[in-house]
């Protein structure tokens, strides 16, 4: 069998041990890898209930079976652990060549357990596999760590938190190759908590190809198949994800100042053509990605570094009523510096410039940090982003992110979140099933685990009425159960601009050996979901939290395109547990826990119904 | 006549503009724009007519805003 490379490193940091384990093959195949293989992990592995910085914790760092392999967009990796932001289950996913850096030291993935005494990172050089010392590394922010690692370690590819992680900041991230970031859910607090600042791989061996001529022959067809997508191969790589800006603007749909507003007149300040005219200097490709929607930007001070996404401009920008290129492309370099999650970050300043609006955060409370919460204002989304970093003066209650903010002050209502974490650019009160996907995303607030965005505003893989309710939730289901499975395969969802459930099978099978049919690699992925599903409810996190912030429920939008729609969850939720198999609770059967081969986790549905 | 405000998105842009208010007959379509602004219809991905997508043969009236876009993605 191919793709994987059957070894797993479990490194306990309290015992300062190292073990290489076996890869269950049967066990992987079953769960794909990656996302798949780290909830499964988690779920069998990690007690209910503890907290996750906990040295109970583990934080899992996975690859797919077609992660490093030679097709196309497979630079992708994940991390998974519990998150301390929602308490349910954390899957966040990156790109940039880290990934297949660590597939070719010969390993799946690596588990860490317990906690480290002082810093420490680990380096893994094929078969080699040291916990070192990282006591000089502490404090210092990504591009430093990275540097100093790279000049001890040769040729080595690098993944670290910055100080944001070592603060145990809500919403801190884990970056590698400087500007890839595995974003979501606070997993950079998890590792700062394991005191674990970098992992550090070099590696020489290939990805096992089941088929070789047969995976050289899907691959260019799929490539091509990219290359010819007027997305895949026009509009992405041309403008890059802010592309996005204009259209989901002019739908009416683009939240403005806390999802006060949807629409704004200057959104083409910020809109990826003006990015792509003034502010870019060229774009960048991960491992094996004929896309290349990645940007490469210049400050207003001249240097060169990474640039925004499209979640980022909003977030920073319209969300906080900020159209200033120059601040957005600085706070952009600034999160990754420090290790902070982009939307999570923006969509908390956002929300506590409407606190200060309507009189909870009181001058006196911020007037030590020198810095404002006006909307609009450039200098405090950079202020505070750094404030945030190292949880300086008011940044330490932002670091923890919007929901615990608001409801410090008794309004939680006014943080824009989902399950404790930030919603991303998209207004669902305009889009009905994306608001679905909002609402039942396993790992909280979020867009990027079933993007109803694509067939509702954007027309991929067909049109459907933003508006209308019909069909939707099975719709959000399924690409729910594609996405998980795309995820645990190791590659990335753009590739959906083009690709769709027959290629990735092709690609799968080639390399793997002929494992799945069309209907077997989404029930794998629907088994990916229940899953985490299940997880979830064993930590407490049930049906209840399956919901919007009341503004997206009960406001409708005030002006622009998409004036005078709420969001019909209460109509949509119920038709999403049906259709899932779950009861009216939201809790698997135990028909659908046995149809997808996961009736060892029945027990859990008692715990879910206690 | 009836004047409509056309924004135009990504490289439809190009050797054009970004918004401007035209004036063209009543009854005009979004397919009749499109073909005026020497625009090839098969390009166009989704045809705003006040942010709400739908097909060209759309009537506009006086007032209305267009907003059209080639295929773009991204998230």
């Amino acid at each position: 069998m191919g793709g994987y490379m059957g070894k797993v490193i479990r490194v306990n940091l309290t015992e300062r041990s190292v073990k290489v384990e076996a890869l269950d093959l049967k066990m992987a195949q079953k769960y794909l890898g990656s996302r798949g293989f780290g909830v499964k992990v988690m779920l069998d592995e990690v007690p209910a209930g503890i907290d996750p910085f906990s040295p109970e914790n583990k934080l899992i760092v996975a690859t797919g079976a077609l992660t490093g392999a030679p097709v196309p967009t497979s630079g992708r990796y994940m991390v998974i652990t519990k998150s301390p932001l929602t308490g349910g289950i954390a899957t966040a996913n990156a790109g940039g060549f880290w990934g297949p850096k660590f597939k070719s030291t010969g390993h799946d993935a690596v588990i860490f357990e317990g906690k480290a005494d002082k810093p420490v990172y680990l380096y893994v050089e094929d078969d080699r596999v040291e916990i070192k010392d990282a006591s000089h590394l502490w404090g210092k922010r990504v591009t430093e760590v990275t540097e100093a690692l790279q000049r001890e370690h040769e040729g080595a590819n690098v993944l670290s938190i910055g100080p944001a992680g070592e603060k145990l900041s809500l919403i801190a991230s884990i970056m590698s190759d400087l500007d890839r970031a595995a974003g979501r859910g606070g997993v950079g607090a998890v590792m700062g908590s394991k005191n674990l600042k970098a992992i550090v791989v070099k590696g020489s061996k290939k990805v096992p190809l089941y088929d070789e001529e047969r995976t050289k022959e899907v691959s260019q067809e799929k490539v091509k198949i990219l290359r010819d997508d007027p997305v895949a191969g026009g509009g992405l790589p041309t403008y890059g994800t802010a592309v996005l800006v204009n259209i989901i603007n002019e739908s009416g749909v683009f939240p403005v100042r806390n999802f006060q507003y949807s629409y704004t007149d200057k959104a083409d300040l910020i809109s990826g053509e003006t990015m792509t005219e003034k502010y870019l200097v060229r774009k960048a490709a991960c491992y094996r990605c004929p896309i290349a929607c990645g940007r490469v930007v210049k400050l207003a001070d001249g240097s060169v570094v990474g640039g925004p996404e499209y979640e980022t401009i909003w977030a920073y920008g319209a969300d906080c009523d900020v159209y200033d290129y120059d601040a957005i492309n600085e706070v952009n370099y600034l999160c990754n510096e420090y290790g902070i999650d982009t939307i999570s970050a923006g969509a908390t300043i956002a929300a506590a410039m409407e606190l200060y609006e309507k009189g909870y955060i009181k001058d006196e409370d911020i007037d030590a940090d020198g810095l404002s919460l006006k909307w609009g204002d450039p200098k405090a989304i950079v202020g505070w982003t750094k404030k945030i970093g190292l949880r300086e003066g008011f940044g330490d209650k932002l670091a923890d992110g919007s929901y615990r903010l608001a409801e410090s002050y008794g309004v939680p209502e006014l943080s824009m979140t989902v399950k404790k974490q930030e919603l991303p650019a998209y207004d669902p009160r305009g889009i009905q099933g994306h608001g679905i996907t909002y609402a039942t995303s396993n790992r909280g607030g979020c867009h990027v685990k079933g993007y109803m965005i694509s067939p509702e505003i954007l027309g991929y893989p067909e049109k459907l009425d933003r508006f209308t309710l019909e069909g939707k939730a099975a719709y959000a289901k399924l690409f729910h159960d594609l996405t998980a499975a795309i995820d645990s395969i190791g590659l990335c969802i753009f590739s959906t601009f083009g690709l769709g459930l027959p290629d990735y099978v092709d690609m799968y099978n080639a390399v793997c050996g002929e494992v799945y049919d069309e209907k077997g690699l989404l029930e794998a992925g629907e088994r990916v979901w229940n899953l985490e599903r299940l997880f979830n409810l064993r930590e407490g996190i049930d049906s209840s939290q399956d919901t919007l912030p009341k503004r997206l429920l009960e406001e409708p939008i005030k002006k622009g395109p998409s004036k005078g729609h709420v969001h019909q969850l209460d109509k949509l939720l119920p038709e999403y547990y049906e259709v899932r198999g779950w009861d009216e609770n939201g809790v698997p059967t135990e028909e659908t826990l046995e149809r997808l081969g996961l009736k060892e986790y029945k027990k859990y549905l008692s715990l879910a119904t206690e | 006549m009836i004047k409509v405000e056309v924004r135009l998105f990504a490289y439809f842009r190009e050797g054009r503009w970004k918004r401007k208010v035209l004036e063209f007959e009543d009854g005009t379509t979004i397919s009749d724009i499109i073909k005026y602004l020497n625009i090839d219809e098969d390009e166009v991905s989704m045809f705003l007519l006040n942010g709400v997508d739908g097909p060209a043969s759309r009537k506009v009236k006086d007032g209305d805003v267009i907003s059209l876009f080639p295929p773009i993605g991204g998230g």
